[in-house]
C-alpha cells in the first residue's frame, strides 16, 4: 500500500521499516521520501545553515540506515529519526559557534517570562497583508532570533509536535525545564510577531 | 485571586488543555477582566497556530538525489546483523 508522502499510517511505516531491516532498499526509499521534508526542516531550524541542513539530512538518513537493526519498534520510526537529526543538528552547532551561547545547559532563569512590551490584537487576517513568501520569512526570522536554548524546544513541541516527554528526553533536560523554555520562547515570538501581525490604525492596550 | 503574573506562569498548560478544572476556571475568569492578559492568552494562541500551519521546507533535488545516491552505494553492502 503507497501513501502520499507525509500522510502517517503506523501500520504502514512498520511494514515499510521490517521491509527495510531485511534489506529492503525500496522500502527504506519510501521512508526517506515520506520523512526528508521534515528532517530537513528540523535541521534547518536547529543548526540555522542550509549547508550544515544538508549535511544532517544526509547523515541522519545514513545513520539510520546503518543502525536499522537497532531500531527495536518500542518508539515511532519518525521519533527514532528525529533523535538522530536532533543530535547530528546540535552537534553541527557546537562546532560551529564554540562560545557557551550554544550550550543548552544555559541559565535560562531569567525571570523574562513576564516582560511584555507590546500588547496589541493581531490582523484577524495577516495573510491578506504579506504573501506566502513573505509570512514564512517572517517566522522564520522570528525562530532564528531565539537564543538555541529555547529555539530548540520551540522546534521540537510546536514546529514537529513532540510531547514535552519527548522532547525532555532527546534534549536531556527535565520536564520542567522543557515546559518553562516553551513558555518562553512562546512568550519571545509571540513579541516579535506583534511587530508585524499588529491590528493597524489603532494602538490597542499599548501597554501593560 | 489569580494575577496577571500566575495567568502567564500557566498559560501554556491553559493553552495545551493540560490544566485542572478548577484551575481553568479561575483562570478563565481573569482573562474575563483583564484585556491584557486576553490579548496575550489570544495572540500566544495565534503563534503556536501559525507555526504549526507551517509547511516544511521542499528539500532541494539535488540535494535528495545526493541522499539517494550515498543510500544506494551503502544498500550494495546489507545493514549489518
Amino acid at each position: 500500500m503507497i501513501q502520499r508522502v507525509g500522510q502517517t499510517s503506523e501500520f504502514d511505516e512498520a511494514v515499510l521499516v521490517a521491509q527495510a531491516q531485511q534489506g529492503g532498499a525500496e522500502a527504506f526509499t519510501e521512508l526517506v521520501n515520506r520523512y526528508e521534508r521534515n528532517i530537513f526542516r528540523l535541521a534547518r531550524h536547529i543548526t540555522q545553515n542550509p549547508e550544515d541542513a544538508e549535511d544532517v539530512l544526509q547523515e541522519t538518513f545514513m545513520k539510520a540506515y546503518e543502525h536499522l537493526v537497532d531500531f527495536q519498534g518500542n518508539s515511532k520510526f519518525y521519533t527514532w529519526l528525529v533523535r538522530i537529526a536532533v543530535n547530528q543538528s546540535l552537534m553541527k552547532l557546537r562546532k560551529r559557534k564554540t562560545d557557551a551561547s550554544v550550550s543548552l545547559d544555559e541559565p535560562y532563569d531569567t525571570g523574562e517570562e513576564t516582560v511584555t512590551r507590546e500588547i496589541a490584537v493581531w490582523d484577524p487576517n495577516p495573510e491578506l497583508t504579506y504573501s506566502r513568501e513573505e509570512m514564512r520569512e517572517i517566522l522564520e526570522k522570528a525562530v532564528e532570533s531565539l537564543p538555541p536554548v529555547f529555539r530548540t524546544v520551540f522546534v521540537l513541541r510546536d514546529i514537529e509536535e513532540l510531547s514535552t516527554e519527548e522532547t525532555a528526553a532527546l534534549l536531556n533536560l527535565s520536564i520542567p525545564a522543557v515546559k518553562s523554555r516553551l513558555l518562553r520562547a512562546r512568550l519571545r515570538l509571540r513579541e516579535k510577531l506583534t511587530r508585524y501581525f499588529k491590528r493597524k490604525g489603532e494602538d490597542l492596550f499599548g501597554y501593560m | 485571586m489569580v494575577t496577571c503574573k500566575d495567568f502567564l506562569s500557566e498559560l501554556n498548560e491553559y493553552l495545551d488543555d493540560e490544566c485542572r478544572e478548577d484551575v481553568r476556571k479561575e483562570l478563565e475568569a481573569h482573562l474575563n477582566e483583564c484585556p491584557n492578559c486576553w490579548v496575550i492568552c489570544d495572540t500566544t494562541k495565534k503563534t503556536v497556530e501559525i507555526y504549526r500551519g507551517m509547511e516544511s521546507y521542499p528539500v532541494p533535488p539535488a540535494v535528495h538525489d545526493r541522499l539517494l545516491t550515498a543510500l544506494r552505494k551503502k544498500c550494495e553492502a546489507p545493514p549489518q546483523t
